[in-house]
């Protein structure tokens, strides 16, 4: 088996303005040369005219590029062809480079599992090219953008450099005792180190809900009792000038979720069913689910209307409530509501938009990308943080403050796919005069 | 033609526990050298043990090996290091009298049955049907066996270096091999260079003592063999010096004569035992490093300071040693050295220490890139156990990370190769708390015994100690206290209502045994040494459960293995520089594979997923 040749469409769908059709393997040069007459120096755009290499006739003009190995995306030979976007012209080229032996047309994720498997992107970098290729949303695409350029990468390398600094002392200590160069005590910045440490992953980590509502979206409960205004809301967000409605991603039998793009924020709106005490079946379930919903949300809107019983808001949730009350039109707002509007209103719908903005603003916290917004990241922060605090603990029990860091350490390498105990050994032969 | 059945060349450290082991697992063995009066020779530092090393050394007795009960004849000075730090972490380490090692090891050996020492000088190996036969010596006497074990130290092409003298030479005083070198060369194994050093010899009645820092010994002396009921040599002193910034000026001033430094040498030397010329030029800030004065031996005048390998001329050595404490009217008994001497890529071998290239060859110690005595003892122990094994048709013994330094040391080499002569480290072993030199014998003795490289004495005195740990363990677990109880007798636990066992009392780092005692009077039944083994254990109990699933992932990859079959320039989507990698690195499980240096956990993810679509392929064809 040799390795195949992938080629794909991989700007959108045709017609368009310009197609760029990438190949990258083994075949690429000789595949683009035979089509473009040979091939133009790396890096550089050259106008060529394509021909069928069967029969010379041209099939399309367009710039040619080509990107030798390593130094491309996927780390084997690259080639780009930007040509016109005409359906047509894109099968007709796509059709001739297949017919050569060993090209074949790449599937879904082809070019970036090559860009991984060759040591190209690391695991954190896949994961911020796929977020940046599906997000819709500004502060989506700069976030992936910053994880796609490997910053998390970046400052988990810098986190296990400082482990690697600190391990090098403790295990210098352990391993070289015996020889005069290494003292007895650890240094007096050893611990304060470590606390540093510590509260960088604690910074990043209390950044994950910004970097999850960035990446996930910000998710809004609407709840309430039966006919308090939570469908009529729902629209009226939805339909709002200020809020975009970018999908309606599938109606359960019971909640409905509407997606907007607010102030260049991806929110989530749920329409929760009404909570009351009922004996259908169907209804139970459906306040089973709204109930998980509001357990779920970012913020709770708990709608109360003049013409509906008040039933008891709820209790113990960590998540902020905003009382809403709805059918100002109709009677008086609640006098300890948060909000009043009516539908008919469209000022109070903007009023709450903005603050809803605002609000989403300060739990964001901060214009800089989040660093990390996957799950996966936050476990395994938490749990090198928790090795470090151990390893704080620990400080009089060399050996075992030495194994606490090395989890720490364990647990961000596999955040970025490695780990590697040799580094330790090289970094303390850097620092010490070590040997008889 | 003398025919055996494993035949070992060479009389090191390597060479004698080989020998040992394949004549303890019942098989004619024959152990070649130059010269029946230098086996167990120490040619470098007369000690035995130390950090990482010591851990070694207790491996070796836990599979029956012979070099813990002959440091033990031979120690002058017992010191576990690391005292003040934890069990995990303590190495134990011995001076050594050079003429009473080597007698005890040659009388060791002697007395071994099923094995005979032929002295002789090995030129080239035989092969048949692409598999070891025998080997030929110099003399044209040819020796047959079905599996040989090659433990040649520092002999490969060894080259001795001394300002800009070049001497031909294994060690100091005897010759190089050579045509070993071309056989393994011929076999199209690849061969490198590496380096090491030795600092000069000083005469004991020229050191003026008296103005030294004397270092004494541990009372009592706590041995390395769990054989061993007491050391009985007698026990002497170390003394230490210090090198001053009139001595660092001499050797700065003449590192242009300094083999190492002219660029006569190129090979790499290990980092964590510089020359002196290397301490200086790296660590210019320092004006003093430490130098231990260590006697080798009751009645031997030889002094070797710890510390002080150099390649310098002779006259150098002279000024610069002169220029210290206590040294001021020194004399050389014989001038420091570098040696350079061939070594095969550790990765060619199979864990079980056999050359992939030709089934039947054995490797051990320097050969494979190692330094030290301790590495290469151990190595030796495997190979020649595993070399009796194969003659005997049964499978081999092979250590994992898991469960031992040797696993560890030997997962390393055939992993990784070699950069630099390859020395052990606790830090090297993940799993360093489970793998320590106090309960060496749990981890491995019943492996020996399974395989049958354990002697009915060890067996027996084995047997008695893991039923006193058990009964012990036992009782510690099935006695319980409240926090009331707990704390009435001194032991500080938080006042929640859980009863708690004498074992995981004993996890808390201030629980006297006292304490315990004062509880529950039977404890006393229990012997010091189990009893502080248990405590040991409850010390480390929380990580050792915590490191059981690290244990059993690395276990994991250590079983899945990367089939023959498997060709990697055939692997789609992956770089020719990863393919180049894994083709030299020939890993033979994903465990392996993942410590290749660039592989990445994509990559892995491909192998592996190739391997089980090919046995599904297998599996429908």
């Amino acid at each position: 088996m040799t390795q195949p040749t992938l080629v794909a469409l991989s700007s959108g769908s045709v017609p368009s303005g310009v197609a760029v059709i990438r190949l990258t393997g083994p075949q690429s040069f000789a595949a683009v040369a035979a089509l473009a007459g040979g091939l133009p120096r790396p890096r550089q755009a050259s106008l060529r005219t394509l021909k069928d290499p069967a029969n010379g006739q041209p099939l399309d003009q367009g710039l040619v590029i080509v990107f030798p190995a390593p130094h491309s995306f996927t780390g084997l030979d690259c080639a780009e062809l930007q040509v016109h976007g005409s359906p047509a012209g894109v099968k007709a080229i796509l059709s001739v480079l297949t017919a050569f032996e060993g090209v074949r047309l790449a599937g879904a994720g082809d070019f970036t599992r090559l860009a991984f498997e060759n040591g190209k992107l690391d695991l954190t970098e896949v994961e911020g090219l796929g977020d940046l290729l599906a997000a819709e949303t500004e502060s989506q695409r700069r976030q992936a953008l910053t994880r796609f350029d490997g910053a998390l990468s970046r400052r988990v390398g810098d986190w296990r450099q400082a482990l690697l600094d600190l391990r090098a002392e403790i295990e210098a200590r352990l391993d070289f005792s015996d020889e005069d160069d290494v003292p007895f005590e650890l240094p007096a910045h050893f611990k304060a180190d470590i606390e540093s440490l510590e509260n960088q992953l604690a910074d990043a980590l209390a950044r994950y809900d910004s970097g999850r509502i960035v990446r996930e979206g910000f998710r809004i409960a609407l709840a309430g009792a039966p006919n308090a205004g939570k469908s009529s809301l729902l629209n009226a967000l939805a339909g709002s000038d200020v809020a975009i409605v970018t999908s309606e991603a599938g109606t359960t039998r019971d909640t409905k979720d509407v997606t907007i793009d607010l102030g260049g924020m991806l929110v989530i709106v749920t329409d929760t069913a009404g909570l009351r005490e009922t004996d259908s079946l169907a209804e139970q379930e459906g306040i089973v689910r709204a109930r998980r919903a509001i357990g779920h949300a970012d913020l709770v809107l708990w709608l109360e209307a003049p013409d509906v019983e008040t039933i008891p808001r709820p209790q113990g949730i960590d998540t902020p409530i905003w009382i809403v009350s709805s059918k100002t039109d109709i009677g008086a707002a609640a006098p300890d509501s948060d909000f009043a509007l009516s539908m008919k209103d469209k000022d109070s719908i903007s009023v709450l938009l903005s603050k809803l903005e605002d609000h989403i603003k300060t739990r964001i916290r901060t214009n800089e990308p989040g660093l990390i917004s996957h799950l996966r990241d936050k476990a395994a922060l938490e749990a090198a943080a928790e090795n470090l605090h151990q390893a704080i603990a620990h400080i009089g029990i060399p050996e075992l403050c030495a194994e606490d860091l090395r989890q720490a350490s364990d647990q961000l390498a596999e955040l970025i796919g490695l780990i590697d105990t040799e580094h330790v050994l090289d970094r303390l032969f850097a620092g010490f005069c070590i040997g008889k | 033609m003398t025919t055996y059945e494993v035949i070992i060349v060479g009389g090191g450290h390597a060479g004698c526990e080989a020998a040992a082991a394949s004549a303890r697992l019942g098989v004619p063995t024959a152990l070649i050298t130059h010269r029946r009066a230098t086996i167990g020779e120490m040619s470098c530092n007369p000690a035995i043990g130390g950090l990482g090393k010591g851990h070694l050394v207790r491996e070796i007795d836990a599979l029956d090996g012979v070099m813990g009960r002959v440091a033990d004849k031979a120690g002058i000075q017992f010191r576990v290091l690391n005292r003040r730090k934890g069990p995990a972490v303590r190495g134990p380490r011995a001076q050594a009298d050079r003429k009473l090692y080597r007698e005890a090891m040659q009388s060791e050996l002697s007395e071994t049955p099923n094995l005979e020492i032929v002295e002789g000088e090995v030129d080239d190996l035989v092969v048949e049907h692409g598999r070891i036969a025998g080997v030929q010596l110099l003399d044209g006497r040819v020796f047959s066996a079905r599996a040989v074990v090659l433990t040649t130290g520092t002999f490969l092409r060894g080259l001795i270096h001394r300002g800009d003298e070049m001497i031909p030479a294994g060690r100091a005083g005897e010759g190089p091999v050579l045509g070993l070198s071309l056989r393994l060369e011929a076999l199209g194994l690849k061969l490198g260079r590496l380096k090491t050093g030795t600092p000069p010899r000083l005469d004991a009645h020229s050191i003026n003592f008296a103005v030294l820092n004397e270092q004494i010994g541990d009372n009592p002396p706590e041995p390395f063999s769990a054989l061993t009921s007491a050391i009985t040599t007698p026990q002497i002193s170390c003394f230490e010096t210090r090198t001053t910034p009139q001595a660092h000026a001499i050797i700065s001033s003449n590192l242009g004569r300094s083999a190492m430094y002219s660029g006569r040498i190129s090979s790499r030397g290990p980092r964590y035992c510089p020359s002196i010329e290397d301490k200086i030029v790296r660590f210019s800030d320092k004006d003093s490093h430490l130098v231990f004065l260590e006697p080798e031996g009751l009645d031997d005048p030889t002094i070797y300071p710890n510390g002080l390998s150099t390649s310098l001329p002779e006259d150098v050595q002279l000024a610069f040693l002169r220029a210290m404490p206590g040294l001021e009217n020194v004399v050389i008994k014989r001038a420091g050295y570098a040696i350079e001497y061939d070594h095969v890529d550790p990765r060619e071998l199979s864990p079980s220490l056999m050359l992939r290239a030709l089934p039947g060859l054995y490797l051990a110690g320097q050969i494979n890139g190692t330094t030290g005595y301790e590495e290469a003892a151990a190595q030796g122990l495997l190979a020649g156990a595993n070399a009796a094994l194969a003659a005997k048709g049964a499978a081999p013994l092979i250590l994992s990370r898991t469960n031992s330094y040797l696993g560890v040391m030997i997962d390393d080499l055939i992993s990784r190769g070699v950069t630099e002569p390859y020395r052990m480290f606790t830090s090297r072993a993940e799993f360093r708390l489970h793998l320590r030199s106090d309960n060496a014998d749990q981890r491995l003795t019943d492996l020996g015994i399974g395989v049958g490289l354990v002697g009915q004495e060890r067996r027996e005195h084995h047997c008695e100690r893991m039923a006193r740990l058990d009964a012990g363990k036992s009782l510690l677990t099935r006695l319980t206290a409240t926090p009331n109880e707990a704390r009435k007798a001194g032991v500080n636990v938080n006042a929640d209502g859980v009863r708690r066992s004498a074992f995981q009392l004993l996890s808390y780092p201030t629980t006297q045994r006292a304490d315990l005692e004062a509880i529950w009077p039977e404890l006393a039944d229990i012997d010091d040494k189990s009893f502080e083994q248990l405590a040991i254990d409850a010390q480390y109990a929380v990580y050792l459960d915590r490191q059981q699933a690290d244990v059993e992932a690395v276990q994991r990859d250590e079983a899945r293995e990367i089939p023959d079959w498997l060709d990697y320039a055939l692997l789609p989507g992956l770089s020719n520089e990863m393919k180049q990698k894994l083709i030299d690195a020939k890993p033979q499980t994903i465990a392996q594979a993942q410590k290749i240096e660039g592989v990445t956990p994509a990559a892995l993810t491909l192998i592996l997923a190739v391997i089980r679509r090919g046995r599904l392929d297998k599996k429908a064809s």
